[in-house]
């Protein structure tokens, strides 16, 4: 019975599989179209910059964030200081902001016209920029920083899950062999924890592809504004597909090489299975260097910028909160509450068709749908917006074979095409979350559920929906913040006359008058805490 | 099967379409709403007819062009001139033939075919700092000269009101010329081009350079803004070239879509548009030059006093478009 079910699920696993890398295909085929003059003009003046510019960049970033991370992770897994319990969770605050908004605070705070700057002229009495040196903010360094204030907390979640998993007889043995403790991080934490930060340094390289924000409100144009102002300044979808296509080799590099370095890692988890966790605990001032550089960390990356918007927002709370803030929240909560179960459903439905199936070949159906995550908003949106733009008009010709009024643009021109490219985008958050709740259910119970008469969609409602609720749970968190703060996609795909608070923010940040949108801004920060609040208590929990 | 059900009634909820009502209306527009606003409510008072207004800062061509005959869109609003020649120039607009708009704007101010109508003119000014230069007579040649140097602002050289200066020198002086000057004027830029007109008049009341480049209403707009009248106030108004062709004009405008739903809704807010009332609050409330010869400019504008503009025709600046862009990147202006 149950073969006979799961080739009819597998069915429908596999086509929703080809729906959702529908976009990836469509920007292959966009990037084939043969060659425009645009593309090669491109190559032959600015496209190097951009391609610079960005490898550049994610360098810069992941660099920046595991400098930031390693020091807050090693002492907050493995030592004891003033503060520890509360830097725990508090360094993932960070992940909450989008970065195109600490931009926007550092900007105004380290500008010429900046409160620091002026503060500076005003004690030396300098006049002009020629009388001083001052690093300039809007620089591609200055957006590797504020990348990297926001990002790092990835680095640091995974470092720190990593040094906390390593058996601490490891050390002692280290030491006993006459390591000093820094030659006993260097030579053996640091290098088995390498897996753990490839991990972590490859998710944030894709996110910085993916800025489009950051980059653009600073002006240092990369692959993902080029793909941005080509389509649109240029009007040339294949030159701005081809472009799209570049940018999707690197990144599908880097996640080979993730790949790579993930299979290492398991070898090194088998060896860490003892695990006492007794910290060492740091005398007075090394306490207080620890307890000083993770408060100054979270107060650089967390506490200035939303204090900044919490400031902003006071002073012009009359004018922010108004019908089009609360409009727009509710379209922003709307949309990803609606994406969010939807990728749930997509998730559970792939997942277990793979537990099911007794074919290795149904592994495909969840490793096709999760590609969609490592394609940026931009991106997306062009593969999005061919195919459903092409089936509106089939379905508006079948309507007019029938000789009535087609209902227009119901795909490309409604939240259709903002949930579709949500769903594509975020679906491999809940698929791996998911999955992960899969591992903790032993085979066994599906055998004897099978034995005892439990037809297979019973088996899911009954055993499987009720042991894997938290996992789906946590999975409907994540891509809700997620989609919240999702901005590139959103500008694009958006259909006439509507906006979310991320556009709305965007708007307002590059009118350089973010003032008016705090309010809009501190929303999508404070519904990001709550998955993260969620996220490391079971984290807490599991180790 | 409730499973089954539940994914259907998710899938159901996403397709929401809209409904498109007789006495509506909808606009593309490269122009911020707040600019337009109050003009649409008074001609919703007057006609009845519901305005739907959609903001973009680019892409709107592009939009319509994937959009083709499914398109929404009635009227597209442009802020500058290269916009609407680009939606001519793809085939996305349709000729309009109104007596109303023939006599309201200037045979020099639409396209010979009714395919776009200008409704405002705006000079793309130089402006100096009170403090250290006081006014100038200068020209757009000057701002290659190297006594500038480190010395001016501007916006980035791709935003179309750049563009269509470029163009304009282009049409003046040739490719190889206008080249070298970018190259010029590129070297005498105090910072990478960044941020609106208006953070250039910011950057030089603080300081950081002696020039901008600016549109002429921005100034108007800056002196109504408590936040922003002290930068205006830092700021002489320079209407460059007074000696030789005159200041470069740029327009803003409407084109009719070559699919629009509501053709006569829309032909009559044009109308509206161009008449009295919107030319007098387009002067009054955005600071712009009317375009309809019998509506004066706003007191404050009259006061930067009369200008000699380029005569040369707006429609032959779309000509040296593409050939702006290219030179734009070839010199790595933004960069």
């Amino acid at each position: 019975m149950i073969l006979g079910f799961a080739r009819r699920w597998s069915l429908i696993s596999y086509l929703i599989a080809v729906i959702l890398t529908l976009p990836l295909l469509a920007i292959i085929v966009q990037a084939a179209v043969p060659g425009e003059a645009i593309f090669a003009h491109l190559l032959d003046t600015v496209l190097p910059t951009y391609i610079f510019n960005t490898l550049a960049l994610m360098l810069c970033v992941c660099i920046g964030a595991v400098v930031l991370a390693l020091p807050a992770a090693w002492c907050i897994a493995r030592c004891d200081f003033p503060g520890r319990q509360l830097f725990q969770w508090a360094l993932l605050l960070p992940l909450a902001m989008p970065a195109y908004v600490v931009a926007y605070v550092y900007t105004d705070l380290l500008d010429y016209a900046g409160p620091i700057q002026r503060g500076i002229r005003a004690v030396f009495g300098w006049q002009s920029p020629q009388d001083y040196y001052f690093p300039d903010v809007r620089t591609l360094m200055g957006a590797a920083v504020m990348l990297a204030l926001v990002l790092f907390p990835y680095i640091y979640l995974l470092a720190r899950t990593a040094f906390m998993e390593q058996s601490s007889s490891l050390q002692h043995a280290a030491r006993v062999m006459g390591c000093s403790p820094w030659q006993s991080f260097w030579r053996l934490s640091l290098p088995m924890a390498r897996p753990a930060l490839a991990v972590g340094a490859s998710l944030v390289a894709m996110e910085t592809a993916a800025d489009f924000a950051t980059v653009s409100y600073f002006s240092v144009p990369t692959l993902t504004t080029a793909v941005y102002d080509t389509w649109l300044g240029y009007g040339s979808l294949s030159a701005a597909a081809k472009l799209s296509a570049i940018m999707l080799l690197v990144i599908f590099c880097m996640i080979g090489s993730e790949r790579f370095a993930r299979r290492k890692q398991k070898l090194f988890q088998k060896q860490a299975e003892l695990n006492e966790r007794d910290r060492y605990p740091l005398s007075a001032p090394k306490a207080w260097l620890a307890t000083f550089y993770c408060a100054g960390l979270l107060l650089l990356a967390f506490l200035l910028p939303f204090g900044v918007l919490v400031s902003y927002a006071w002073q012009y709370f009359e004018v922010s909160w108004n019908h089009e803030f609360l409009q727009y929240s509710i379209n922003s909560l709307y949309i990803a509450l609606l994406v969010a179960l939807l990728t749930a459903v997509i998730a559970i439905v792939l997942m277990f068709v793979r537990r099911c199936s007794p074919r290795r070949s149904d592994l495909l159906p969840s490793r096709l749908a999760s590609t969609g995550y490592a394609l940026p908003g931009t991106v997306l949106a062009i593969g999005i917006l061919v195919p459903l733009t092409y089936m509106d008009f089939t379905i508006n010709d079948i309507y007019a074979y029938f000789d009535r009024q087609g209902p227009g643009l119901v795909l490309s021109g409604s939240i259709f095409a903002l949930i579709f490219a949500f769903s594509i985008r975020f679906v491999a958050i809940a698929i791996g979350s998911v999955e992960s709740s899969y591992k903790r259910i032993s085979p066994t119970l599906d055998m004897a559920s099978i034995t005892m008469g439990l037809r297979p969609n019973a088996l899911l409602r009954k055993v499987h929906l009720p042991l894997l609720r938290k996992g789906i749970f946590a999975g409907v968190l994540l891509v809700f913040i997620e989609c919240m703060k999702e901005l590139p996609a959103a500008l694009l795909l958006r259909p006439v006359g509507f906006e979310n608070l991320a556009t709305y923010v965007f708007q307002f940040v590059s009118d350089e008058q973010l003032e008016h949108g705090a309010l809009a801004a501190i929303v999508i920060v404070l519904v990001g805490f709550i998955p993260l609040i969620y996220l490391n208590r079971s984290l807490e929990h599991n180790t | 099967m409730n499973f089954t059900k539940g994914v259907i009634a998710l899938g159901l909820a996403c397709m929401t379409s809209m409904a498109s009502a007789a006495d509506t209306l909808t606009i593309y527009s490269y122009r911020q709403a707040f600019l337009i606003d109050p003009i649409l409510t008074d001609f919703t008072k007057e006609t009845g007819i519901e305005v739907n207004v959609v903001f973009s800062k680019n892409g709107i061509a592009e939009r319509i062009a994937r959009e083709g005959r499914l398109s929404p869109v009635d009227l597209v609003l442009t802020s500058d001139f290269s916009r609407l020649m680009e939606l001519a120039d793809k085939d996305l607009v349709t000729p309009v033939q109104s007596e109303v708009l023939e006599v309201n704007i200037p045979q020099s101010m639409r396209s010979p075919s009714g395919e776009w109508f200008a409704l405002t003119q705006r000079v793309r000014n130089i402006y100096s700092s009170k403090e250290r230069l006081g006014p100038l007579d200068i020209t757009y040649e000057d701002l290659a000269d190297p006594k500038y140097k480190g010395k001016i602002c501007t916006r980035s050289g791709k935003h179309p009101y750049n563009i269509a200066l470029v163009a304009s020198m282009i049409a003046h002086h040739g490719e190889a010329e206008t080249k070298t000057w970018l190259n010029g004027f590129k070297a005498n830029l105090a910072r990478k081009p960044q941020g609106n007109d208006r953070a250039q008049v910011q950057a030089v009341k603080e300081g950081l350079c002696d020039i901008a480049i600016g549109n002429s209403y921005y100034l108007g707009k800056m002196l109504q803004d408590p936040n922003q009248v002290a930068w205006a106030e830092a700021v002489n108004i320079n209407f460059p070239n007074q000696s030789n062709r005159g200041a470069h004009i740029n327009i803003s405008g409407m084109a009719l879509a070559k699919h629009a739903p509501h053709k006569d809704n829309a032909i009559k807010l044009m109308e509206y548009l161009s008449g009295d009332a919107a030319q007098q609050s387009y002067a009054q409330i955005n600071m712009e030059y009317p375009v309809k010869v019998d509506v004066a400019p706003s007191e404050l504008v009259a006061s930067w006093g009369e200008f000699k503009a380029d005569a040369l025709p707006i429609f032959k600046l779309a000509e040296y478009h593409q050939a702006a862009v290219k030179l734009l990147d070839e010199v790595k202006f933004d960069l």
